[in-house]
């Protein structure tokens, strides 16, 4: 392409637009269905239910430590569909750019998506783009939808959990919110810092073909992180959650980091971990199967949920008191002092 | 982590557990100044361990929560004029004055940059020439120190569109003015662990000479606090009161010589408003004439707008420690930290985000 960065026009439907699904979009993200260019895509029938889901990325910095917007955009759709109990099947992808965006930019994270896709196997299978006047947009925003289908007798939500189930955490927390906060911050810090982006839907497979009606609930951490995802799950089971402080997982670098910022972990969001609900007498499988797929190689029993006052969580400190875990409220903020 | 996990080992945490029922031998009354100290004491559910007849209250330490309703209303006017470029810690972005805050300023426009550090605000106005950088200068001797080595800084780099809006706060003056108020009635302080490495444990001396007073210097983590609280149970127990430091890995008698001479070289003393409080005489630190030219308030020529704390909001008498945020009306029904009307609920450190965070018990 002559042009080094996005246009106005990249985005009329012209011939800019046809040069830049061509050259780019396709070059990366050819498949059959999307090679048709068609106004909408068709599949072909799948058997059980449906599972459909949507999501927008903004996030800022495009790139990071661990990953870039596009990454971001793949996996987040195909674990919402995961945390259902589906599999997923494709995706859209609606890119909104703003005129200035350097190209090489663009590309990058073209092939980001289309590595993601192919290493996930869920394909692309139709798109858009818009372009608005610089200063309307920053940079590229990414909006994916995703459909899937659960098999018969899959049956995974947060109304589902019951007293005396446990509750796996498939990773360390926090990694991808602290990562893009000291980006942003500019902070650096010493050990690595990288955002844990991946797709979950092999290891949730392999979860629902093993116990296909031990595991009950799935929720993936993003924002608001564990403590507002246990919330949901407390207040839609009506029960209540204890946990253990020791428990929780979190990586060192992590843990120096919110100290210095005054952050918690259990509040900064995930983009590569799920939370799962399993009944008592199958907690130990679940967990060796987590632990045998890389995506939960360092998954641990965080907590329980019990009768007790609905939508309560409560965490058992090291020293035998007790602290209630609220939902987060608006953006966390780095302390004063 | 290291000097962390040390002090945060439940192996040795336990034991102090177990020490602090036996230390309590008279009912007492203690009340932790530092909105840093509330958190931690939260987090690690020390409320939910007490011993009877041990009660906690939480003081007038959490500077967001204690910068006046006409100081947030400056701050938000200031934001708001063209040209202006504000530099705050993020604790400060979404507390209210009497109408919006610094966040909805932001929002009609107002140029607002959360920072890190003061030397990151010294940074944006080298890179936004154009624009007359604003540092709001909220928050103790914690801060103080860096926020003096940035005005220097930018004296000597001869950075000509950086200022500072001071409202900075010194310790012990509020605490002097909190136990004149015959109302309130404490044993004993945990005194902030983070402020007294600057101005050193000696300062709380006069406490204990005047007001018989114990006073123990605390760090953060759980053994810090645990090893705090049973001193202090210790010594009211004992009558023997005094001055103690736990801290002496942070904290000196002394306190840094160094960072206080910075601090007098820039600033000076001066009357300063607190919410919840009023006007304590030399409780704030103003800029010198040397350092007009860093003074935002002369430079923009502020004065400060009359304005009422909200209606209802218990905060004045949460901050003396004369009411828990549970006697608040307001508390979790119409104040949450989703909308805030107090500024107890809006800072991390205030006590009633504590209240609602971690829980009421």
């Amino acid at each position: 392409m002559s042009q080094k960065t996005i246009l106005l026009d990249h985005g009329s439907g012209g011939l800019a637009s046809q040069e830049l699904i061509g050259n780019l979009f396709l070059k990366y993200l050819d498949n059959p269905i999307l090679r048709g260019l068609e106004d909408s895509a068709v599949l072909e029938n799948q058997p059980g239910k449906l599972a459909f889901s949507t999501d927008s990325y903004v996030v800022d910095p495009i790139f990071f430590p661990g990953g870039d917007i596009g990454k971001l955009a793949v996996h987040g759709t195909i674990n919402d569909l995961a945390m259902r109990g589906a599999k997923p099947l494709c995706l859209s992808l609606g890119l909104i750019l703003e005129e200035g965006m350097d190209l090489v930019d663009l590309e990058k994270i073209i092939q980001s998506i289309a590595q993601s896709c192919n290493e996930s196997g869920v394909p692309i299978v139709t798109g858009d783009t818009k372009v608005v006047p610089k200063g309307k947009g920053d940079k590229i925003f990414i909006n994916t939808s995703g459909i899937g289908f659960v098999a018969d007798g899959i049956d995974i939500s947060s109304l589902n959990a019951k007293a005396g189930d446990n509750i796996i955490l498939s990773g360390t927390m926090g990694d991808h919110g602290i990562t893009i906060m000291t980006r942003r911050a500019g902070i650096s810090m010493d050990g690595k810092l990288e955002s844990d982006t991946m797709a979950l839907h092999t290891m949730v497979a392999k979860l629902l073909d093993q116990l296909p009606e031990g595991i009950h609930t799935m929720r993936d951490p993003t924002r608001g992180g564990v403590a507002t995802s246990l919330n949901e799950i407390a207040a839609n089971s009506k029960l209540s959650i204890e946990l253990k402080e020791e428990d929780l997982p979190v990586t060192p670098e992590v843990r120096a980091a919110c100290e210095i910022l005054g952050l918690e972990p259990l509040y900064l969001a995930n983009e590569g971990k799920c939370l799962v609900v399993v009944q008592s007498d199958k907690t130990d499988q679940a967990l060796a199967i987590m632990k045998g797929c890389k995506e939960g190689k360092d998954a641990q029993v965080i907590g329980k949920l019990v009768e007790g006052k609905a939508g309560r969580v409560v965490i058992n400190t090291p020293i035998g008191g007790s602290r209630v875990v609220t939902p987060l409220h608006g953006e966390p903020l780095p302390r004063i002092c | 982590m290291k000097y962390v996990d040390e002090y945060r080992d439940s192996k040795l945490a336990k034991p102090l557990v177990a020490e602090l029922q036996r230390s309590v031998t008279k009912p007492l009354r203690v009340m932790e100044v530092c909105g840093s100290h509330t958190m931690a004491i939260f987090r690690n559910g020390i409320r939910t361990v007490l011993p009877e007849g041990f009660e906690l209250i939480s003081g007038p330490g959490c500077p967001v929560c204690v910068t006046s309703a006409p100081h947030m209303d400056a701050f938000i006017s200031m934001a708001d004029k063209p040209g202006v470029r504000v530099a705050i810690f993020g604790d400060l972005f979404r507390v209210p004055g009497t109408s919006g805050s610094l966040a909805h300023a932001s929002s009609r426009g107002a140029k607002v940059d959360i920072v890190y550090s003061p030397m990151d605000a010294l940074e944006l106005a080298i890179k936004n020439p154009e624009d007359l950088v604003v540092f709001l200068g909220v928050g103790f001797e914690t801060t103080t120190p860096g926020i003096a080595a940035t005005i220097m800084s930018a004296k000597i780099r001869n950075v000509k569109n950086f200022t500072v809006f001071s409202t900075h706060k010194v310790m012990p003056a509020p605490l002097e003015a909190l136990l004149s108020d015959p109302q309130l009635k404490i044993d004993g302080l945990l005194c902030p662990g983070h402020v007294s490495s600057i101005i050193g444990a000696g300062a709380y001396q006069p406490l204990v000479d005047k007001y018989n007073l114990a006073c123990v210097v605390a760090g953060f983590e759980t053994t810090d606090l645990l090893n705090g609280l049973i001193l202090l149970a210790r010594q009211v127990g004992s009558g023997k009161i005094a001055v103690e430091n736990t801290y002496p890995r942070a904290v000196t008698w002394e306190g840094n010589a160094r960072a206080q001479k910075m601090v007098y070289e820039i600033f000076e003393p001066a009357d300063m408003e607190w919410r919840g409080l009023g006007v304590i005489p030399k409780s704030g630190l103003k800029i010198r004439e040397n350092y007009s030219d860093f003074d935002a308030e002369k430079r923009l020529d502020i004065t400060l707008p009359e304005a009422e704390e909200a209606k209802g909001c218990r905060c004045g008498a949460i901050l003396k420690g004369i009411d828990t945020p549970i006697a608040c009306h307001l508390f979790d029904t119409r104040c949450t930290p989703a909308n805030p009307i107090g500024p107890c609920m809006v800072s991390s450190e205030g006590t009633c985000a504590a209240y609602h965070k971690y829980g009421r018990s």
